[in-house]
């Protein structure tokens, strides 16, 4: 019941914002939100560190914007399209890459990404360092005109809502159970009989093909693909957005993107300083506050309750102390 | 195969391989003693190759020091910061998960760079060659600075491998590496020898950004576009394997300078597509003994 009614609340919360907020900044929020998402489940919950996916943010939106400049398709399919293609692209690199570990993981998926980067540089259809302009917002289903911000805004809302409960039903289904399980003790997942090569392969396609949901959104709400969606920067960038909100939380994604994207609008005239602000902040994050704020508040709110539940019952024994 | 393309071009692109090339061995071979001692993937060390450069750029144009002494002056500076940085960021750090010394590390870069683009600005400052002029090879004009850059890495990557696998120095070092709290019941102070690690691998890089000065540009982003080639060249090489980064090093950036005669367009991912193969055969480094685990 509480569920239903926050839920409820955090969708007329969505409603109502465009009104109090420049829509632009909000969609790019969510664009990042759905990124953050994505990386989350993969490094939150499979406990790998992608370095490199932007080149599944980035290829998406090169693919969408494509579809959508030179093919009648509609905006919803040429944005399914993009994260399809980002979900073979991880297949592909899983295959070669998922039975590293580690570190070692997050240098291949590095390389891979600027590999994909220099692609997307270089191929004939991509525009080089000019990126993919004029990207048109075809209509909606065949039947909205949704070229306007203000109607565009309630499409890319509902894109959001569907891929944040994708991300939920992934992390709460049995298979986000074994996913932990593969995270936190490997060999023992192997020998209940699960091959976590496989498991974590997967995570790392749904995860690659949440990514370039994002991507192909973004796409579509500039209305232009840079490179710089694909650049390695952005990978770090969803990192620190994951980090700070909160490693292997529900809700962390989506603080880390808009608290990172805020901070980004606000000091952007402030040239270098918005490079040395994240730096500073992940710096922060990691020394201080691993859980990130989300996890942070979480604990507090635990440490709280069971205080309080210790005032009552003063006497109980072996008492648990938060931590 | 070899028709129209002419033995000046072809040499001059292998000697501009060889050079990259042993920027890569010696930034690779840094970070691979890092990683075998410490197990941390140092994300920093593009910024302090970057910070060597300018830190001779610096002595240069503010004290007057000229490049000799910087070459020894420099990477000494560099590598202090980086004992520093080990002992109040990377050492508290030691008992999580690797990850997080990895993106400290990153953050530190971020932090860097930035503060570094703040105050000189992104565009590239000039250092001037110390040795000018060169030498006809009759099929081609050979800067002598160029040939200097070359002999010297080469010499310091043959003297690094001997300090760490033929000396005593080394095989402690190899020791604590395999088994830190035997060693330390031995009498040895492995968190100094960490410090001084991380030290002398930061001070190659630093080396390595004096060394680059007078060839490229002195500017701010030097390292961090440096730097994704030099991981692949890690990865390429095997994570722990010294002569596997060195050997890796030159032969990517012969390479590569051999596309760019053959293939231009393909010259920026040849690394890249290379690693892709590597990692295929031979998924633990191609010049790593053993399987991958």
């Amino acid at each position: 019941m509480v569920r239903l009614l926050l839920i409820a609340a955090a969708i007329a919360l969505l409603a109502v914002a465009p009104f109090q907020f420049y829509s632009v900044t909000l969609m790019t929020i969510m664009c990042f939100v759905v990124f953050a998402c994505s990386f989350n489940l993969l490094l939150g919950y499979s406990g790998l560190l992608c370095f490199g996916h932007a080149m599944f943010f980035g290829g998406a939106a090169y693919v969408t914007g494509y579809l959508l400049k030179s093919t009648p398709l509609s905006i919803e399919l040429a944005i399914l399209a993009g994260a399809a293609a980002s979900g073979l692209l991880g297949l592909f690199i899983g295959l070669l890459t998922i039975r590293r570990q580690g570190i070692q993981f997050a240098m291949i998926t590095l390389a891979f990404s600027q590999f994909i980067y220099f692609i997307l540089l270089q191929a004939p259809f991509t525009g080089g360092e000019d990126g993919m302009q004029a990207i048109p917002r075809s209509p909606l289903f065949g039947l909205f005109d949704v070229a306007d911000n203000g109607t565009y805004y309630y499409v890319v809302a509902a894109i959001t809502l569907i891929s944040v409960f994708v991300y939920y039903r992934v992390v709460h289904s049995p298979y986000g159970e074994i996913l932990k399980a593969v995270r936190d003790n490997q060999p023992r997942v192997e020998s209940l009989g699960f091959d976590p090569e496989r498991i974590k392969l997967l995570a790392f396609v749904i995860s690659a093909t949440m990514a370039g949901v994002a991507g192909g959104m973004k796409a579509t709400v500039y209305q232009f693909a840079t490179l710089t969606d694909a650049s390695w920067p952005i990978s770090a960038e969803v990192i620190l957005m994951t980090l700070l909100g909160g490693l292997g939380t529900l809700l962390g994604p989506i603080f880390g993107a808009g608290i990172i994207i805020w901070l980004n609008d606000y000091l952007a005239g402030f040239g270098e300083w918005a490079l040395i602000s994240q730096g500073v902040i992940l710096l922060v994050v990691i020394v201080f506050f691993r859980r990130g704020f989300v996890g942070e508040l979480s604990a507090l709110a635990t440490f709280l309750a069971s205080r309080r539940k210790g005032e009552a019952k003063a006497d109980a024994p072996g008492q648990a102390r938060a931590h | 195969m070899f028709d129209g393309i002419s033995t000046q071009l072809l040499m001059g692109q292998v000697l501009i391989g060889l050079i990259n090339g042993s920027f890569y061995a010696m930034l690779s071979m840094g970070l691979v003693i890092i990683f075998g001692m410490m197990h941390v993937i140092n994300f920093t060390h593009g910024a302090q190759y970057m910070l060597g450069a300018f830190v001779a750029w610096l002595l240069l144009n503010h004290l007057g020091i000229g490049y000799w002494p910087a070459l020894v002056i420099a990477p000494v500076l560099v590598a202090i910061t980086g004992m520093i940085l080990e002992r109040f960021l990377l050492r508290p750090l030691a008992g999580l998960d690797h990850l997080y010394s990895l993106l400290a590390t990153y953050a530190v870069a971020l932090i860097v760079e930035g503060l570094v683009r703040y105050q000189y600005g992104s565009t590239g400052l000039p250092y001037q060659n110390p040795i000018p002029g060169g030498v006809n090879l009759g099929f081609m004009f050979m800067p002598y600075y160029r040939l200097w850059v070359v002999v010297f890495s080469v010499v310091t990557c043959i003297g690094t491998w001997i300090l760490i696998e033929h000396t005593k120095l080394g095989s402690y070092l190899r020791a604590a590496n395999e088994k830190p709290q035997l060693v330390q019941t031995f009498g040895i102070n492995v968190p100094k020898m960490m410090t001084l690690t991380y030290g002398f691998g930061v001070g190659l890089a630093g080396l390595c950004g004096v060394l680059a000065a007078p060839i490229y540009q002195v500017s701010p982003s030097m390292g961090s576009s440096l730097m994704i080639v030099v991981f692949a060249v890690v990865v390429i090489g095997g994570m722990g394997s010294i002569i596997g980064a060195v050997a890796t090093g030159y032969m990517l950036g012969v390479v590569e300078g051999l596309t760019k005669v053959f293939y231009p367009e393909a010259a920026s991912v040849v690394i890249f597509l290379f690693m892709t193969v590597a990692l295929y055969l031979r998924p633990a480094g191609i010049f790593s003994g053993k399987e991958q685990n």
